[in-house]
Parts: structure tokens; C-alpha cells; sequence
């Protein structure tokens, strides 16, 4: 163990310096573009800023709340009530001279720090974990394996230097809190933190709802440990070495106990539904405190989840309801509403059976598919997944259409605002142009949540063949 | 007005007047009507003509029960929704404010906002406002076959608390813009006089010459009259004045001579006689800003003559009122009043302290700002109106604005320019009042008073917004158009619109209104704000689009996880022995056209399959025919 991380240690020498450039470098950027922010206008741009996340929504609830009415009064402000004591104050500072949210657009470059640092964590658990694995399974002989990808520091480059993370953090969307809260929770899961996991999730589902479906995930997480190769696997090894292993208890739980049953980590599940419990009655205290003299939290709940769940702004957006709900005839919104929610929470079950060995890449599906069907969604939530993706390029090295998936990214970031303008601005374009690239942007989150899930069981397949054949696998 | 009797020419009535005055004592005061046209010349070569008619009914237990001239359709109104302050004003055309007047008791009460504009207070408990509101609007859009319904939905009025001018939280106020007038509003708003326009002044409103005007508002007013005693209950007062301004047809060769015109000449028609069941009816020719203050007596100078003597003549401070009476009329002799020009003639009226006016900033269909300007006007009333705080002269001005909730104002970024300098809201701002629009359910309100300095030269508010996007539904039909945001409401709470003339003929209707003190208030013009439109005609296409996107999820989601099975199950089936399974078909099939190779292709070989595929296809061939002989059977058993 010693051995292995000395020389890790000083294979990272080298990496971090790179790492730490290119992390310095993007804050660079970032701070470049906010000086710029007058100018980018991005924070009105409706792929950045939803009626839940923008930043005038916010200001405009601060201001009907300094004017002592309830921040929820008109349709204007949709967030958290925590969030607006929290950011409400920074925007109606003003610096001369500057432009004005500068304060926000800091707390915004700290929050993408945070989030880059707290993947960055997460990466390097799964890398030892994946390292781990293979050599558990005799498919790595030596620790040094230069197959093996540093898939923190990637993630974590991935997140700071993603387009779409820029653009929200310079747009002045509040989605890189909410990323923030979500990549929280699952480090704390990672490095078995159970408060922090649990104050994360919590504050997640507060700020966006649909973070609460990656509770599954967590539980997971912290029942049986980090992602690793079917359990079959492990049974059907002989050769394992007899080493000490503390980083994945899972792998280590099957060692010692080559039973046919995953054992599950019930004290710390139960830990862990206690310090949720706990939290959500801190926010719920909170909520009901800053809101206690107009409304209080039914009004709260109305405006916010209430607002999420029942589409009532159709403004545009880059996702497909806002039109869909436009055009739909009333008497059928109903049933379309439950029909889309309840898409979302039919495809938790599936692959949490199926991907229950991988609650990491689990988690990165629900988002995905969260992104994919959210009511109000925009490229902060592609900007979080993708980065969580990057954090199996070890596993998904051989996913099938990455190239077209990732022209069709682009296609779509850059068709969006000519088609938006055309529509919006020239009216020389109708309504059709927009919703035909939020459908097209649909279709390729689809058939990237699709192969990412078909790649990562190829992978177990692959790692499934090789071991019955006693053969080694490249990654 | 006590005691007073009219003669009646119909026994019939005088028979009703009778009865009841046997069967409710002498003390019954009777109804009165009176009616009233004021002519004024306007600096810009036209006539205004405003046509007054006053209908009180008194007090009394009986009211309700019958009325000699008010109208029953009005007093119904009343009891029914309790109301006891309204105004419903239908408006074609602007008032200009730089020529017409701004700050005399005519242009304060008459200048209303394009469309209709109504506004109601309440007898009625807090809860049941709203209500009332709603059946008061259905109840006057029969009545007078305007869309007035339309401002039934809580989308559409406000409950303004003190920008409107009148302190009630039982007021309630809407207006639509878009409403066009035209003689069918008129038709029953006539009705409504004992004489229609059949008699009396009222016989002038021929319709294509009241129509063919600049500016054309029809107005109703009704409020009630307490009489202070107890168990009598209130009085009713019924306003209705038709406010036109009329471009006189030039004959004159000479250009800077004001246009001469006589009533034939604006209206087509002549007054023929009064209404008989009225108590006054005069005449009014108020002639503003006359060259020579000590001409003021004679109707006949070098300026300009009148073709008829008027009956008496009174003076303002800077206008001169001729007053007619039109009880020596009749067929024989028509009064036809007339108005010849000599020499030209520019004066200029009385206006307000600022002008106001608003319009739309920015571009495109996303957002944009609202600004009103109000800009200082070459007023001499503005010195009289000051108002002495701490020792600074300033001017109060409240302005009062509807925001339909398809455009979603941010109040936190209202500024304000005084002079083209922004200014921080705390010096000019005194008082503001929000409440914000909720999509689709209220329109959102917004009430500011502003106290500027009194030499100010311009002063200029701005609020963003961003344009809503509607359900296909939601669209009128010609949604293109645009949307209508109401006018704004400028009043000048320090200044009051009043004409003093300072007789005891003030008693009459007409001039009584003048001497009361009014806000003196003016409404901006309408804006048009248009927004996006989705294709009217795709709703199928996107719902079925939409839905094949997301089976195309689903389904392809969930083949990617079931994969295995079959897959493990081939697995064991090439060990085993190979019987063909529906199962292992459909996975060897999807597998096949996923283009992946199958595991162990070896182990079939294509006879196997077609024998498999053959029965299988045997069986789905007797299955449908089953079916179709099945549905035969019964639908030729029903």
C-alpha cells in the first residue's frame, strides 16, 4: 500500500502541475469574461437563464422582499428562499466602474471552483477504485499501468473548461450552486462523509427537486461502496491476492466473504436517512424563518416546486415542454404533465438493478436523464453531466458515436441562438426553428444517455469475458 | 329643486305623479333632468362640443319601485350590485393636451383613454367586491353592447388604493383599449335620456357627423347622493356627456382666419325645441383667451360675431361664457348658433403642469422597457399649484399604470431621470405601491408619486419587462397585432381643475360641475406591445413529435438494459440443447439490427431460423384471421 502510493504520489508530481495551470488559467478566463459581461449579455440568454435560475428573476424577488411583500408575489421568483437571503444582498451592491453583479459572478467562479475541486476528489477515489479492481481482477499486474486515467483531473478540466459551464457562470445562472449542491452530495457518498452527502442531497432537492432522485445513488454509494465490476466477478476469480484493502469496501467485503449476496451497509444507510431527516429539518426551519411573514412554506412549496412540476412558464428554453405545453390542447395538459414527470421516475428503477454495482455512473444517468426531461432546463445541468461523465473515461473509452455526439453538441450550442434570434429578434424565423433544435438537442442527450449506459455494460461484459478467458483487457 | 312641478304633457303621467304623491305625502321630491351642449372654439381651428345631461332621482324608500324620467336599467344596476360610484367612459381617438387643454375641469373629466374605461366603488363587504365587479360587467356589457365582460377576469382590473385619486379599497378599475366605439354603443347610451334623440339637444347627435370627428368620448357617470337622513337611503346621480371635437368645414379663403361655423354646419341638423321633460336646457359658447378683456360683453366685436344674442353673458378669469336658452326655439325658428371669425385670432389653452406621454424602448420579442416621459409645459397654472415644502417649490405628480401580465415588469429596475440625470429613487420618489402580476390569474399594478422640482424641464421614468409567451389559446385571432398595454393615469394631486364663475346661475348643472374642484389628471396613449406567436397550426405535429422523441428514450433506454438477458440466455441455450423461443428470436433480431454481432452465430444455422420463423409466421397468420373471423361474427351479430 505504501509502495503504491509513494509511487502515485510521484506520478502526480508531474500531472498536477499541468492540472493546477489549466485550473488557474480557466478561473483566468473566467474573470476575463466577466469584465466582459456587459457586453456578452449571456445572462438573458434563455439556454442560460430558466425561470428558475436567472439572475433578474432573483434580484427582482429581493427587491419585492426588501419592499417588504413575499418574494413569491407575482410570478417573478421561483427559487429558494435561502438562496435569495444568500445572493439577494450581492446583487444590488454595486462597484463604479464595474459591472454590476460583480459580486454574484465571484460567487458563481467560487462555486465552479468548489464543484471542479469536489470532482476532482471524486475522480481520484474512482481512479484508485478502478486500479483496484482491475488488478482484483488480474486484468492490471502493475499499479503503474499508464492505461489507467487520472479520471479526477479530467472530470474536473472538463467542468472548469466546458463551454456551458462558462457561459453559466458568466450568464449569472444560479445552476452553478445547484451543481455545486449535487457534486457535494455525491463526494460526500465517495469519501463516506455521510453528513456532507446528506447536506448536499438535501440542499440539491431544495434548490432544484430533481436532485432527490439521486438519493438511490447515494444510498448505493454508501451501501456498497464505489463502482466496481459485477460481484459474479470477483466470485469467479480464484487468484486473488491477499492483500489489505481499505478504499473500496465493497471489493473488500467480497473477499472476504465470498458469499452470492453484495452485503449492504445498513448502519450507515440509516446514518445516513437520520442526517437527512436532520437537514431537511434545518432548511425547512430556515425556509419557514425567512418567510414567516408573508406566505410561509405552503407558498413556498407552490411557487417553487409547484411551478416546476406544473410547466407554467412557457417561455423558451432548451428543452422541448415549453412548447409542447403552448401548443397542447388544455384539456390534455394534465395528462401530459403526469406522462412526462412520470417518465423520469420510471427509468430510476431499471437501471438502478441493472447499474446497482455502479452508483457513480448510476447517478450520472440520473442526471442525465433529469436534464433530459426537466421542466425548465438549461445548459448548466449538460455542463454537470458531462463533466460526471468524464469521470468514467476509463470505463466508457470505447462508447460508440462520441464523434457524432459531440459535433452534435455543437451543432446544436451554436444553432440555438441563430435560431433564437431569427425567431425572437428578426422574425424572420418562427417557433418551429427553435423547438427543431431543442428537439435535435433532446435526441443527442437520448442517444448519449443510451450509449453511455450501453457502453458501460459492454464494459462489464468485456471485463466479464476477459476474466473467463484469463486474458488482459486494454481500457 | 324641492317642491318643484313640472307640467307633464302625457295625463298619463301626471296621473303616476298623482298617485304617488297621494300615496307617499308631499314631501317627495321630484326627478330632475336637465341637458346642456358647450361649444369652445379650439386654438387649432376646431369645436369641441359637450353634450351634458344630468339625471338626478332623489331619495326615497320608492326608488326602484318606479321612476318618472331616470332610467330603470341604471337604478336596477344600482340596487343590484350596490354600487355607489361608477364611470364608463367609451373614447375613440386621442385628447391632445397641447391644444385642446389640460388642466380645465372639461379636459380633466372628459380626456379618457382609447376604448372603454371602467371604473366602480362599492357598497358592498371586502369579500364580495370582486364579485360584484364581475356582474357589474357582464350587467353593462348587455347593457350597452360593448365587450365589457372581457374585464371580468381577474387578469384584467386592478384595485388601485390611492394612485387612481379616489382613496377606496372597494374601487375597482379596468379598461380595454382595443374596444372599438361606434354607434352601437351610442344607441343604448341614448336609450338611457327621456328624450333619446328624438327632442332637445340631444336631436343633434346625427351620427355621421359625431363620428366623423378627432376625438369622440361617450361617458357615464353615476354616483350616489346621500341625503343624510336616516331610512330614506341615497339619491341617485346619472351623468352622461358626449365629448366630440369637430373640424368646422372652411369656407374662408383666408388662411390664418379661424374657421366660422354654426351648429347646422358641424352637425347637419339644428335644435328644434327643448326636451320637454326637461328643467334646463342651454346653451353654452365658452370662448377662451379673448384679445380684448373689456370686449367681453359684446357678442358682436371686430374679432368675431355670433349670430344670435346670447341671454347672458359671464366672465372668468380668462374666458368668457355665452349662455343661451333654448326654450324659444321651435320648428319655425330653429337655434341655429353661429360663430363668424373677422380677424385671425391665436390664444392658447390651459394646461397641465407637465405634458405626459410613454412609449416602448428596445427591440425584438423578448424584452423591452416602458418609459413614460412627462415633460414641463408653458403652463401658468403651474405657480398657482406649487406646493411649499421645506421651502422648495415642487410639483406632485402621481402616476398610476396596469401592466397586463404578458409583460412581466422587474420593479428592481424602475429609474427615474430628472433633467436627463438619473436620480436615486429616495429623492423624487415619495411613495410607491406594487403589486406584481401573476401569470395568468392577476394583472400586475403599479402606483408612484413623484415630487419634482418646479423647474424641472423633464423628468422620465423607465421599467423593464419581458414579453410572456401564451398558450395558442390564449391569442386573439389576430395575434400579430399585438397587445395592448392600458394607459397610464398622470394626476397632479396639488392642482385642481375649476371654472369659477362666480353667479348664482353656478346652480346650473353644467356650471356647478365646473366649480367643483377636479384632479386635474391625464392619460398617456396606449402602447401596442407585440408578442411572439408559436405556429397556430402545429399542435399536432409537435405533440406527436414530442411523444416519438420520448418513446425513442424509453424504449431505446430500456433495450439497452434488457440486453442481457437474452444475450446470457443464448449463452446458455448454444451449450444446451436448441429449441427455438420467441425470446431468444426477438433478441437475435434487435441484435441483429443494432448491427451487433451476436455472441454465438455459429450455433444457428439459417435453416433452423427459417423453420422457426415459418411457424412462427403460420401462427401469427392464424391468430389474425382468428381475429378477423371473431370481429365478422360480431359485427355481424349486431
Amino acid at each position: 500500500m505504501t509502495k503504491d502510493d509513494g509511487e502515485m504520489v510521484e506520478e502526480q508530481k508531474k500531472k498536477p502541475c499541468r492540472f493546477w495551470i489549466w485550473a488557474l488559467s480557466s478561473v483566468l478566463f473566467r474573470l476575463i469574461l466577466i469584465s466582459f459581461s456587459g457586453n456578452l449579455n449571456l445572462s438573458s440568454r434563455p439556454e442560460v437563464s430558466t425561470p428558475l435560475t436567472s439572475i433578474r428573476r432573483l434580484a427582482e424577488g429581493y427587491w419585492l422582499k426588501q419592499a417588504s411583500m413575499s418574494p413569491y408575489a407575482g410570478s417573478m421568483y421561483h427559487g429558494s428562499p435561502l438562496l435569495l437571503s444568500l445572493l439577494g444582498p450581492l446583487t444590488v451592491q454595486r462597484v463604479k466602474g464595474q459591472p454590476s453583479h460583480l459580486f454574484c459572478s465571484l460567487v458563481f467562479v467560487i462555486a465552479d471552483i468548489l464543484s471542479a475541486m469536489l470532482l476532482r476528489g471524486i475522480g481520484k477515489k474512482l481512479q484508485m477504485a478502478y486500479g483496484l479492481n482491475a488488478r482484483l481482477l488480474g486484468l492490471v499486474k502493475s499499479p503503474r499501468d499508464k492505461g489507467i486515467l487520472p479520471c479526477g483531473d479530467i472530470a474536473a478540466l472538463v467542468y472548469l473548461w466546458n463551454p456551458f459551464t462558462i457561459v453559466c457562470c458568466v450568464g449569472l445562472s444560479t445552476s452553478p450552486i445547484e451543481n455545486l449542491a449535487v457534486i457535494l452530495a455525491l463526494n460526500g457518498a465517495v469519501t463516506r462523509r455521510v453528513p456532507l452527502a446528506a447536506f448536499g442531497l438535501v440542499m440539491a432537492t431544495h434548490l432544484s427537486l430533481y436532485p432527490a432522485i439521486l438519493t438511490i445513488p447515494v444510498i448505493f454509494l454508501l451501501g456498497y461502496g464505489l463502482d466496481a465490476p459485477p460481484l459474479k466477478l470477483f466470485l469467479q476469480t480464484r487468484n486473488v491476492e491477499s492483500e489489505n484493502r481499505s478504499t473500496s469496501s465493497a471489493s473488500k467485503q467480497a473477499k472476504s466473504k465470498p458469499t452470492a449476496h453484495l452485503p449492504f451497509l445498513w448502519k450507515t444507510v440509516v446514518h445516513f436517512v437520520f442526517w437527512v431527516l436532520v437537514w431537511s429539518l434545518c432548511v425547512v426551519v430556515l425556509c419557514s424563518l425567512s418567510l414567516s411573514k408573508h406566505g410561509g412554506l405552503e407558498e413556498m412549496f407552490r411557487r417553487t416546486y409547484g411551478f416546476i412540476l406544473s410547466i407554467e412558464d412557457l417561455s423558451p428554453n432548451i428543452g422541448v415542454f415549453w412548447y409542447f405545453f403552448a401548443e397542447v390542447f388544455d384539456f390534455f395538459r394534465n395528462f401530459f404533465l403526469i406522462v412526462f414527470h412520470v417518465n423520469i421516475l420510471f427509468m430510476l428503477l431499471p437501471l438502478a438493478i441493472r447499474l446497482k454495482h455502479r452508483p457513480c455512473f448510476l447517478a450520472f444517468i440520473f442526471l442525465a436523464i433529469s436534464s433530459l426531461l426537466k421542466s425548465y432546463p438549461s445548459v448548466g445541468d449538460s455542463a454537470l453531466y458531462l463533466s460526471l461523465w468524464a469521470l468514467f473515461v476509463n470505463e466508457l473509452a470505447d462508447m460508440k458515436f462520441s464523434f457524432f455526439l459531440f459535433c452534435g453538441y455543437l451543432g446544436v450550442s451554436l444553432l440555438s441562438p441563430v435560431m433564437h434570434n431569427l425567431w425572437i429578434w428578426r422574425g424572420t424565423g418562427n417557433a418551429n426553428f427553435y423547438f427543431g433544435n431543442a428537439i435535435g438537442y433532446a435526441c443527442f442527450q437520448i442517444v448519449f444517455v443510451v450509449e453511455s449506459v450501453s457502453a458501460m455494460l459492454n464494459h462489464d461484459r468485456a471485463l466479464k469475458r476477459c476474466n473467463s478467458n484469463h486474458q488482459k483487457v486494454e481500457n | 329643486m324641492a317642491g318643484l312641478v313640472l307640467t307633464r304633457p302625457i295625463p298619463l303621467l301626471i296621473l303616476q305623479s298623482f298617485l304617488l304623491a297621494v300615496a307617499f305625502g308631499s314631501n317627495e321630491v321630484e326627478e330632475e333632468f336637465s341637458e346642456a351642449l358647450l361649444l369652445k372654439p379650439l386654438p387649432d381651428r376646431k369645436v369641441l362640443a359637450h353634450f351634458h345631461f344630468e339625471n338626478r332621482a332623489p331619495p326615497s324608500n320608492s326608488h326602484g319601485r318606479h321612476h318618472h324620467l331616470f332610467p330603470k336599467a341604471i337604478s336596477q344596476l344600482v340596487q343590484k350590485f350596490r354600487v355607489k360610484e361608477m364611470e364608463l367612459s367609451f373614447t375613440q381617438g386621442r385628447w391632445n393636451h397641447e391644444h385642446w387643454g389640460g388642466s380645465d375641469p372639461l379636459s380633466s373629466m372628459n380626456a379618457k383613454p382609447v376604448g372603454v374605461e371602467l371604473w366602480a366603488v362599492f357598497d358592498v363587504p371586502h369579500s364580495q367586491v370582486d364579485a360584484s365587479w364581475k356582474n357589474l360587467t357582464h350587467a353593462l356589457s348587455g347593457l350597452f353592447c360593448a365587450s365589457i365582460n372581457y374585464l371580468e377576469s381577474s387578469a384584467s382590473y386592478a384595485a388601485p388604493t390611492w394612485g387612481f385619486g379616489r382613496n377606496s379599497d372597494k374601487l375597482r378599475y379596468g379598461s380595454l383599449p382595443r374596444e372599438a366605439v361606434c354607434t352601437e354603443n351610442l344607441t343604448p347610451w341614448l336609450k338611457l335620456l327621456p328624450c333619446r334623440d328624438k327632442d332637445g339637444i340631444s336631436a343633434l347627435m346625427n351620427r355621421p357627423s359625431v363620428y366623423r370627428g378627432f376625438y369622440h368620448s361617450q361617458r357615464l357617470y353615476l354616483s350616489m347622493v346621500d341625503s343624510g337622513e336616516e331610512g330614506v337611503g341615497s339619491g341617485m346621480l346619472l351623468e352622461q356627456t358626449l365629448t366630440v371635437v369637430l373640424q368646422p368645414d372652411d369656407v374662408s379663403v383666408e388662411k390664418h382666419l379661424q374657421p366660422s361655423w354654426s351648429l347646422s354646419s358641424l352637425f347637419g341638423r339644428n335644435v328644434v325645441g327643448k326636451c320637454v321633460l326637461a328643467k334646463s336646457s342651454n346653451v353654452y359658447l365658452q370662448m377662451e383667451g379673448l384679445a380684448h378683456p373689456e370686449a367681453h360683453t359684446l357678442w358682436k366685436n371686430a374679432e368675431f360675431e355670433l349670430s344670435i344674442k346670447p341671454d347672458r353673458t359671464l366672465r372668468e378669469s380668462s374666458s368668457v361664457l355665452f349662455i343661451y336658452s333654448i326654450d324659444k326655439s321651435s320648428d319655425s325658428e330653429p337655434f341655429d348658433l353661429g360663430l363668424t371669425w373677422k380677424l385671425p385670432s391665436k390664444w392658447s389653452c390651459q394646461q397641465a403642469p407637465l405634458h405626459a406621454s410613454r412609449f416602448l424602448m428596445g427591440s425584438g420579442n423578448e424584452r423591452g422597457a416602458i418609459a413614460i416621459l412627462l415633460k414641463a409645459t408653458e403652463s401658468q397654472d403651474k405657480l398657482s399649484g406649487r406646493d411649499l415644502t421645506n421651502g422648495r417649490c415642487t410639483i406632485k405628480a402621481n402616476i398610476f399604470q396596469i401592466f397586463p401580465w404578458y409583460v412581466k415588469v422587474y420593479y428592481h429596475t424602475l429609474q427615474i431621470f430628472v433633467d436627463q440625470q438619473q436620480n436615486t429613487s429616495s429623492e423624487v420618489l415619495k411613495k410607491i405601491n406594487v403589486s406584481p402580476s401573476t401569470d395568468k390569474m392577476s394583472s400586475g399594478m403599479m402606483e408612484m408619486m413623484l415630487e419634482l422640482p418646479c423647474e424641472v424641464k423633464s423628468a422620465a421614468i423607465s421599467i423593464e419587462y419581458d414579453k410572456g409567451f401564451l398558450h395558442i389559446d390564449e391569442y386573439p385571432p389576430d395575434a400579430n397585432q399585438g397587445f395592448d398595454i392600458p394607459s397610464a393615469l398622470i394626476s397632479f394631486p396639488d392642482h385642481h381643475a375649476s371654472l369659477d364663475f362666480k353667479e348664482e346661475l353656478s346652480t346650473l348643472p353644467l356650471l356647478s360641475k365646473f366649480k367643483d374642484k377636479s384632479l386635474v389628471r391625464s392619460y398617456t396613449e396606449v402602447l401596442l406591445v407585440p408578442l411572439t406567436t408559436p405556429d397556430f397550426s402545429m399542435p399536432y405535429n409537435v405533440i406527436t413529435i414530442t411523444c416519438t422523441v420520448f418513446a425513442l428514450y424509453f424504449g431505446s433506454l430500456l433495450n439497452a438494459l434488457r440486453r442481457r438477458i437474452g444475450e446470457e440466455e443464448r449463452f446458455l441455450k448454444s451449450k444446451g440443447k436448441k429449441t427455438g423461443g420467441l425470446k431468444q428470436l426477438l433478441s437475435r433480431f434487435t441484435a441483429k439490427i443494432r448491427g451487433r454481432p451476436v455472441e454465438s452465430p455459429s450455433s444457428d444455422s439459417p435453416a433452423t431460423r427459417s423453420s422457426i420463423l415459418s411457424t412462427k409466421l403460420l401462427f401469427k397468420i392464424i391468430l389474425v384471421a382468428v381475429a378477423a373471423a371473431a370481429w365478422q361474427f360480431f359485427s355481424t351479430d349486431m
